[in-house]
């Protein structure tokens, strides 16, 4: 008698994944499965959760990149297993992060000679490397103050209110006092004036921000730099300044080269940018360039017997991987200064399309600069019947993430709604865009006003008409039949059901 | 007459040449300023690939233990999240949730004592560093909250490790102004020694840090008995000292090999802990963990709840923006393996570390200071190194492809010098035997050559007490040189060469 013999459990290989038990059972959430899965298995229910997350491009509420050539694809998945600290295994790595740091030294106007290399080092983002600019400045003001026999106990730092929050971490971490120039409506960025005003003998630098996250203005940082330097020779207190460019590092040298902002203002030490904003890389880099050796007091910096060779390193992390320093080179040479110039304009002009696009419906007000980063930030002229935050909820119905959110103090009343432009928002999305937000505008139109009192978490009341409270339930029929009328009207008219995915 | 037209010439010629032919990569590249000009793309990848061969090759370098290599559904997996940056909480709810997933898993894996319906409290960070730096912050914090609510001075700071600690802790106690209170290693011991720490511990000790994983010698601090003479000391002063494991290298090896180690949060003193998920959790470089106790352990004032980009998102690190690849990466290494993969890896590694070290022991020359529990490392040390160093045989190991680093111990015993190698996932038992058999060639190899002693009064800065120099007379840097290139010379002729 023959025996039969089933197939083996555990040869999943021949089942499809789709039909494999192990799709079928929940995954664990909490603790470590017991056995393992096939890798297919894996990939598989990986791959699926993720589809429902948003859609990169679509994000219009980051400055972050979020496409590059697939050249550099390549370029990124063979360096993937390097970490980037194992600087004597890497050399050529490590090589490539040094003439990055050079290159954009040189952008940035650092007074080095011929042969003299720049002061800088890659990061793991625009927080890291402003954390590391803040302890230098931290580090030299309290040897220049012990030197003088002076107490060292409270430092502070001035910036503006519409500062990121990576500064506020720094403060709070790094036990330094921030001590914020408030905004005023209309004029939403730090006032170098009221700034200079605050500076005290424990100022241990004052922070001005080169393309604000609220509206991406440029800070005067000319104005900054005479009025600090005359307010220097009065007090003898030689307080610097560092540059927060992270957005706007990699434009104004393209498209503003006239604009003096960098290290050609004498009281400049330090600036930082993001290489993952305007800098044209994925998510996990950025730089920060002092001055010059002087700026970066020698203590900081650690010279360790590392896996057996000296390696001098000033980061806050250590371990981490190569891709994105390689990728930063890679397009320092592929686009050069001309691809950069070309690319920013590129923005630019896409970014006049859609505010041009978003003037002419009439209901908007522009609060962003032409002159800045490439981005739109607008508010409605009207906020009686419904407001931004709503607008951003149903853009999401067309796939577009575009952000709401209230000003710092002390402008907490007025909201926006930020379009970030990046290298791939083409021309034919901010036409699409700006057909959307029309739409969601018109559709909010019908809507009875201001049914639900709620709203998104708000710093401080916005100063509007107060409807009185209905029940949930209430609320929710009303909607209901609102949407109801809607959808019968459209199917009257033939019009298209569904807007983009 | 016909006029023969002329053939035009293309707009860009560039795309007729191949790469190697056309002019950007004959022309010298850019060093330290951008260029003004564009280039295409091809010539692009070509230049830069080309230089980046001559970096080490990752998989041989026995130096590190951070992955060199992961499955490639993984590689999909990581390309299609390349250009997620993490700190979009709200746009990307599936990652962070996968985030969310992962601190559950570790923090049960560390016996956290988290109710059935609680939450653990932990973050992903970019690496151990990052991990240590946060725990280290919420120590100093709530040490801080405490002296002050006890009228005290809460200026100066301290914290215990040994002096094997690596650089990491170093950097937090220097940037975050703490002061580092180093527990000196002793002749045989090399890791921190818990009596010696506990007699360290003063009113102004914000924590005790213990290592799971030596990085020197792979060996696994006694956390129990520092948790119990710690706890006595703490009942005789009133000062409640917590401690803090640094499992970087050992997070992921100690639950699986060792189960019954007691060292993780079953230990009442223990408040946080850190894993690098991309050494033994499997991961490329860029992840880390730490897992705190509880919710008290993490003082709220160093929580940021921000309004960034239009939602509210509590955040406790130093980095933000960041790549998603490996934290979804660490997942898939989690459902995928599961328990029992992770097991039969550490198992497999330790076999490899077992065989390498035999076969190290066999040649006879070795003194073999790595332990069999801990992680799977072999760190040697010659038995006699009066003619040769264990840095003369790790550059003649790169020769034949090998990454060994060389290195002296921390005080007290920096006359002992030790070569060491990693073992890996990805190293194989074909390859641990390759190694032992040029490990072998070296030494028989170093045996000709003459001991360049007063090059090594040169070079090697970190050997002290080199008591063999006084009676040897110096020669010249020219003299010397030729000798060696005189022994070269008969070297080759005589024999080929080795592998690549």
């Amino acid at each position: 008698m023959v025996l039969s013999k089933t197939s083996s459990q555990t040869d999943v290989s021949v089942h499809s994944t789709f039909a494999s038990r192990y799709v079928r059972a929940s995954l664990p959430r909490f603790k470590m499965p017991e056995e393992s899965i096939p890798k297919e298995a894996a990939f598989q229910i990986i791959n699926d959760e993720l589809m429902l997350d948003g859609n990169p491009r679509l994000n219009l509420a980051s400055f972050v990149t979020t496409w590059m050539e697939p050249e550099c694809d390549k370029l990124i998945m063979s360096a993937i297993n390097k970490n980037y600290v194992d600087m004597d295994e890497y050399p050529v790595t490590t090589e490539l992060q040094n003439r990055c740091v050079n290159m954009i030294a040189h952008l940035f106007n650092a007074p080095l000679g011929d042969s003299e290399t720049a002061v800088g080092v890659g990061t793991v983002g625009s927080s890291e490397a402003i954390m590391l600019a803040g302890l230098a400045f931290k580090r030299r003001w309290q040897n220049k103050r012990r030197a003088e026999g002076k107490p060292i106990d409270k430092p502070n730092i001035v910036t503006g209110a519409n500062v990121q929050v990576c500064w506020e971490k720094f403060a709070r971490y790094f036990e330094v006092e921030l001590k914020e120039v408030k905004l005023r409506d209309g004029y939403y960025v730090m006032d170098p004036e009221k700034a200079v005003e605050m500076v005290d003998e424990n100022t241990i630098c004052v922070a001005a921000i080169l393309g604000s996250t609220l509206n991406g203005e440029f800070e005067d940082v000319k104005l900054l730099n005479d009025l600090l330097t005359k307010k220097n020779s009065e007090t003898g207190w030689d307080t610097p300044i560092h540059v927060d460019a992270a957005s706007g590092g990699f434009i104004a040298p393209f498209i503003y080269p006239e604009l003096e902002w960098d290290f050609r203002l004498p009281l400049v030490k330090s600036i930082n940018v993001s290489g993952h904003k305007y800098g044209l890389v994925y998510a996990g880099i950025g730089w920060v360039i002092w001055r010059s050796k002087e700026d970066l007091p020698e203590e900081l910096i650690f010279h360790i017997n590392y896996l057996g060779a000296d390696q001098p390193t000033f980061t806050l992390n250590f371990s981490k991987g190569s891709s994105q320093v390689i990728a930063q080179y890679y397009q320092l040479i592929r686009l050069g200064y001309e691809g950069y110039r070309n690319v920013m304009e590129n923005c630019r002009d896409n970014m006049i399309v859609l505010k041009d696009g978003l003037e002419k419906t009439g209901r908007f007000n522009i609060v962003s600069k032409d002159d800045g980063v490439p981005l739109v930030a607008f508010s409605l002229k009207d906020n009686h019947s419904f407001n931004e935050f709503q607008i951003s909820d149903l853009l999401r119905r067309f796939g577009w993430i575009v952000p709401a959110y209230t000003m710092p103090p002390d402008a907490q009343h007025v909201t926006v709604l930020r379009v970030v432009i990046r290298e791939d928002f083409s021309r034919t999305l901010a036409e699409r865009l700006v057909l959307d937000i029309q739409k969601v505008v018109h559709e909010l139109e019908l809507l009875p006003p201001r049914a639900v009192a709620e709203q998104h978490n708000e710093v401080g009341t916005n100063g509007r008409v107060v409807v009185c409270k209905k029940s949930e339930l209430e609320t929710q029929r009303e909607i209901t039949d609102v949407w109801k009328k809607f959808v019968s009207m459209r199917k009257k008219n033939n019009e298209k059901m569904s807007g983009v995915c | 007459m016909a006029l023969s037209p002329r053939v035009r010439e293309p707009e860009n010629r560039e795309q007729l040449c191949c790469t190697f032919a056309s002019r950007y990569v004959r022309d010298s590249v850019p060093k330290f300023t951008m260029p003004e000009k564009s280039i295409p793309k091809d010539a692009a990848y070509q230049i830069i690939n080309d230089e980046l061969m001559l970096d080490g090759a990752p998989r041989l370098n026995l130096a590190s233990f951070v992955t060199t290599w992961m499955e490639p559904e993984v590689d999909k997996l990581i390309m299609a999240s390349l250009n997620k940056n993490y700190v979009d909480m709200d746009e990307y709810p599936v990652t962070t949730e996968l985030q969310n997933r992962c601190v559950n898993m570790i923090a049960h894996l560390f016996n956290a004592p988290i109710g059935e319906d609680e939450t653990a409290v932990g973050v992903g960070t970019v690496g151990s560093s990052e991990a240590i730096m946060l725990a280290g912050l919420a120590f100093k914090r709530k040490w801080q909250i405490k002296r002050k609510s006890e009228g005290k001075p809460y200026d100066k700071p301290n914290i215990v490790t040994g002096a094997n600690v690596q650089v990491c802790w170093e950097k937090f106690a220097r940037y975050f102004e703490v002061e580092l209170k180093e527990v000196k290693l002793s002749e045989g011991c090399y890791v921190m020694d818990p009596k010696k720490a506990v007699e360290l511990v003063d009113e102004n000790t914000i924590c005790v840090a213990a290592i799971l994983g030596s990085t020197l010698t792979g060996e696994f601090e006694d956390v129990k008995l520092l948790n119990e003479l710690l706890t006595e000391k703490n009942k005789e002063t009133g000062w409640d000292t917590p401690i803090h494991v640094d499992a970087a290298s050992g997070g992921f090896i100690a639950p699986f090999l060792s189960p019954d180690l007691v060292w993780d949060f079953r230990l009442p003193l223990v408040k946080s802990i850190n894993v690098s998920g991309h050494k033994y959790g499997l991961v490329y470089p860029g992840v880390g963990w730490v897992v705190w106790r509880s919710k008290d352990d993490l003082p709220d004032d160093l929580v940021f709840h921000i309004n960034y980009l239009g939602t509210d998102q509590p955040t406790f690190t130093l980095n933000f923006s960041k790549g998603s690849s490996q934290i979804i990466a660490q997942y898939y290494q989690f459902i995928r393996l599961g328990f029992e993969g992770y097991k039969n890896i550490m198992e497999n590694c330790m076999e490899n570390a077992r065989i390498l070290k035999e076969g190290i022991e066999r040649t006879g020359r070795f003194n073999i200071l790595s332990k069999d529990v801990g992680v799977p490392v072999v760190a040697m040390s010659l038995k006699d190194s009066s003619q040769h160093t264990v840095f003369e045989i790790s550059d003649h190991l790169r020769r034949f492809g090998w990454i060994v680093p060389a290195y002296s111990m921390p005080p007290d015993v920096q006359h002992v010098a030790v070569l060491r190698v990693v073992i890996r996932e990805d190293f194989s038992r074909s390859l641990a035997e390759r190694l032992m058999s040029d490990i072998e060639k070296v030494v028989q190899l170093l045996d000709i050559l003459p001991s360049p002693l007063p090059l090594k009064a040169a070079n090697v800065s970190t050997i002290a007490n080199d008591s063999d120099h006084h009676h040897k007379v110096k020669k010249s840097e020219m003299e010397i040189q030729a000798e060696v290139l005189e022994f070269w010379k008969r070297l080759v002729d005589g024999r080929r060469t080795g592998a690549c």
